[in-house]
């Protein structure tokens, strides 16, 4: 979650008053992140840029409802994930995407192959920017059902419940999802983070992982 | 507790959900199973980097033409 402005409570009050000047400064603090979000949950620049602009502009718009008891930011999130849900769907056509499609795929893609430890701190052994892209290009080789489920929960840090509100899925659904989602980010960051080559995992582990996978 | 059980109560035990009988017998079981604690510090460790991620600075087109939307909007008439 982004740090808030301290002021932030007079900049929206201000906003409301049609404050353009405050309304700048609070988009301006959270743009980097909604252009983030937007860009995990539609996979695509153009996308992510369209979202970007319509949640502020849709925020604009909607500031008298909002209540203040929640944090702006969250008020935002909201906002943004139903853009770029919505953005998503209407690609549904020409892309071979989608949130509601069941997301399972072959078994080999989310079964660990290996069990190796990461050794030293990944943070210690590469410049921010480049651990960023490692992070981003394994989070964005997941099919969209699993990005967007490990997206809300772990970056953003919505509960499973609001996750699973925003998704319209299941709450078991949702846990699902990430469970899967978190080890095969694991899976990929693997090759990036691990201490040493390593061997085939044990094959006891393997086979209930097996298991669980098959019963999905 | 066996492996299989502890992938199933992972997320449970990593965010803080497992109740204490399950928590035990989990700690219990990665005692003694390489494997297991190894996938368990090393989904830890993912969760934490993507929770602790900061997002890069937008790039310098795209918050000019969000600066540029936001400011036909916000100068246009009243809608």
């Amino acid at each position: 979650m982004p740090t808030h402005l301290a002021n932030e409570t007079e900049l929206v009050e201000a906003a409301r008053g049609g404050d353009a000047e405050a309304f700048t400064t609070l988009v301006n603090q959270y743009d980097r992140n909604i252009y983030r979000l937007a860009l995990n949950i539609t996979g695509n620049p153009e996308d992510a840029e369209d979202v970007l602009q319509e949640t502020f502009l849709k925020a604009y718009a909607n500031l008298s409802k909002f209540q203040g008891n929640s944090r702006f930011y969250t008020w935002i999130v909201r906002i943004g994930v139903n853009e770029a849900l919505m953005k998503l769907r209407k690609r549904k056509s020409d892309r071979t995407v989608s949130l509601d499609e069941r997301v399972e795929t072959g078994e080999d893609e989310y079964m660990p192959r290996e069990v190796v430890d990461w050794g030293e701190n990944p943070e210690q052994r590469y410049a921010r920017r480049e651990l960023n892209d490692i992070l981003s290009a394994a989070l964005n080789e997941l099919e969209p059902g699993f990005r967007i489920v490990v997206y809300l929960r772990d970056v953003e840090n919505l509960s499973t419940e609001e996750t699973a509100e925003m998704l319209d899925l299941s709450v078991p659904a949702v846990k699902s999802r990430l469970l899967r989602g978190r080890l095969k980010l694991r899976e990929r960051l693997n090759q990036h983070f691990r201490r040493a080559p390593g061997g085939p995992e044990g094959g006891k582990l393997k086979r209930w992982m097996n298991q669980l996978f098959k019963r999905g | 507790m066996n492996c299989g059980d502890v992938i199933k109560q992972l997320n449970s035990y990593l965010d803080g959900e497992l109740d204490e009988t399950l928590r035990w017998e989990l700690l219990a079981h990665l005692e003694q199973c390489t494997d297991c604690r190894v996938v368990v510090d090393t989904t830890r460790k993912t969760i934490e980097l993507y929770c602790n991620s900061e997002p890069l600075p937008l790039p310098t087109d795209v918050r000019q033409r969000l600066n540029e939307a936001l400011t036909r909007k916000l100068m246009g008439p009243a809608s």
